[in-house]
């Protein structure tokens, strides 16, 4: 049930014009222009695919999941643990009980930290992020910390935004006892050599936690490949509902770990002496879920899967090719975080503007895009800025997008001089 | 559209550039009675303000900071405006311009107090960028109760 497969040939030639027609929002306008929408790494536009897949799940299939004897709720339960198998190939998991369904990678992260992390940390043992790391990578480590006595270290990055491999190695030692990383940044757009920085917390025993929200949208994710031992993301930046993320974890560990929330769903047998648990992946599922958030991110994925995230990829690093060349010769303008190896975002700031007065003016133009410091306020400080512009791009964007992103910032300059 | 491009004229009026670009007493008082923060975390727009009070009149204001055009103009603006004014006096100029920014549509009649700060007036049609224009006074206004209780608590210790 593919809408878009009629748009990807068999020689995949992909009609991207097409495909951006599945997207009822970015035909709206504002401000009386049509919108350019270029917020994709704050969230992403829903296809037709995601939104009528909801719209029938609760037309024709609403019911509680694992719960029902009848036939409706066996649908429900069918529809939710479809999307669970459409994960597990989408990452190339193992096990569709590596799967857990979560509220966003925020959970997904205080899940690991606290299952995981809190009953194996003894104080002095140490916890390894990076500089470029989201609010929600460093904040579960620092309530970890303090319950433990844990300490949280932090790998510098360099000027053009990129982790210094030879400071990771330095940093990692004896008392390391988990790396958290970030595979893409949402605040610069590095993606992190992480299949190489995996491999050598391995040679040290450590497991490795990736927070691959910003990664999945834009580029193929294996996990087996990787190697990694937890991977989180988001359904909301991979055109799917909001309120719904994915941890990934390898079986061994998460058999290993206590529950993170207790209630329904997450028990085999309740007793007020004692409590079994449920097996993987319900045993981290308490409560009725987000049922129909979960079904309409299989609808996305299977979008997203019918164009092929390497098509998907390539395209959009030519988009990224293209607004890089377009901004970096507009005078008083700086790109931050320029890495060898980026996906489509760039930030960037004016030595006449603050951001947030570029945002306001883009508005009038239609644009929508990002100001301020995108929950990455450690990054801000490593580049001493108070804030940036964040331009972020998917698949459906264009160089017309860019080419109003131009206007826009014109239209700034002619303001602010 | 037209109307449009107005309201986003009417934002980034000639006197908001300016006091953006070029701060009015943009340096740290030494000599001051209390020096408040302000902080908004949404945007990180940040001010320390400096206040010198005497006989409950504001002999000087100055203030440092960064952040965008309406955050800096707003707090230039304010220092400008508060200069030899009550601390009643004030708290009235307070009220009238959070009523300027804040109340959707049309004034009728602005209260002749404002003076320079009537050309923030157009933040009104720009719910996210209010804060902006409001964080000085809001840090004014918790440096001056601060004081205010500072003051007392010396009062009453004697």
């Amino acid at each position: 049930m593919n809408s878009c497969e009629r748009f990807v040939q068999a020689d995949k030639e992909i009609n991207w014009t097409a495909l951006r027609e599945d997207f009822p929002l970015l035909s709206r306008q504002m401000h009386g222009k049509p919108l350019v929408y270029l917020d994709n790494a704050a969230t992403t536009q829903k296809p037709n695919a995601v939104i009528e897949r909801i719209n029938h799940y609760y037309r024709q299939e609403n019911a509680n999941v694992h719960r029902g004897i009848y036939e409706l709720s066996e649908r429900a339960t069918q529809a939710y643990e479809d999307t669970r198998d459409k994960v597990k190939r989408f990452l190339n998991a193992r096990q569709r009980e590596e799967i857990i369904f979560v509220r966003g990678t925020t959970e997904a992260i205080n899940l690991v930290a606290q299952s995981f992390a809190r009953p194996r940390l003894k104080p002095g043992d140490e916890i390894l992020i990076s500089a470029m790391e989201h609010h929600s990578n460093i904040v579960p480590w620092q309530i970890v910390c303090k319950q433990t006595g844990a300490l949280l270290k932090v790998i510098p990055i360099n000027d053009s935004g990129e982790i210094i491999q030879d400071q990771y190695r330095a940093l990692l030692n004896e008392n390391t006892r988990l790396v958290a990383i970030t595979h893409i940044s949402n605040a610069l757009g590095t993606i992190n050599p992480v299949k190489e920085m995996i491999a050598l917390a391995h040679t040290n025993d450590i497991p490795v936690l990736l927070d691959g929200a910003q990664a999945v949208p834009h580029l193929p994710v294996d996990v087996q490949v990787l190697d990694c031992d937890f991977y989180a993301f988001s359904s909301h930046k991979i055109y799917g509902p909001t309120g719904l993320g994915v941890l990934y974890g390898k079986r061994s560990y998460l058999e290993d770990m206590e529950p993170y929330q207790g209630g329904g769903d997450m028990i085999s047998h309740v007793s007020f002496e004692n409590t079994e648990y449920n097996v993987l992946p319900y045993k981290f599922e308490a409560g009725t879920p987000h049922i129909e958030g979960v079904v309409g991110f299989g609808a996305a994925l299977d979008y997203v899967s019918a164009i092929g995230l390497d098509h998907i990829l390539a395209h959009e690093q030519q988009l990224l090719d293209y607004a890089a060349e377009a901004l970096q010769p507009i005078e008083g303008l700086r790109i931050i975080g320029t890495a060898n190896n980026k996906a489509s975002i760039i930030s960037f700031v004016m030595n006449t503007a603050h951001p947030h007065d570029i945002s306001t003016i883009m508005d009038y133009e239609g644009v929508a895009i990002r100001a301020g410091h995108h929950c990455a306020m450690p990054v801000m400080e490593r580049f001493k800025v108070p804030a940036t512009a964040r331009a972020s791009m998917a698949f459906y964007n264009n160089e017309a997008d860019i080419n109003r992103l131009v206007e826009g910032i014109m239209q700034v300059k002619k303001i602010f001089g | 559209m037209n109307g449009e491009l107005e309201e986003l004229r009417e934002l980034y009026q000639e006197m908001i550039i300016d006091h953006g670009r070029h701060p009015r007493n943009f340096k740290k008082l030494v000599d001051h009675s209390f020096c408040q923060e302000g902080y908004n975390p949404i945007c990180g727009d940040r001010i320390t303000l400096y206040i010198k009070v005497e006989d409950n009149v504001i002999r000087d204001a100055c203030f440092e900071g960064a952040g965008c055009a309406i955050s800096m103009a707003s707090s230039s603006l304010m220092t400008e405006q508060i200069k030899n004014k009550t601390t009643t006096e004030v708290r009235q100029l307070f009220e009238a311009f959070h009523h300027l920014v804040t109340e959707p549509g049309p004034i009728d009649k602005l209260p002749d107090c404002l003076g320079k700060l009537t050309v923030l007036g157009g933040v009104r049609e720009f719910p996210s960028r209010i804060k902006c224009a409001t964080l000085a006074w809001h840090t004014l206004n918790v440096g001056l109760e601060n004081d205010f209780h500072a003051q007392s608590q010396i009062v009453s210790t004697e």
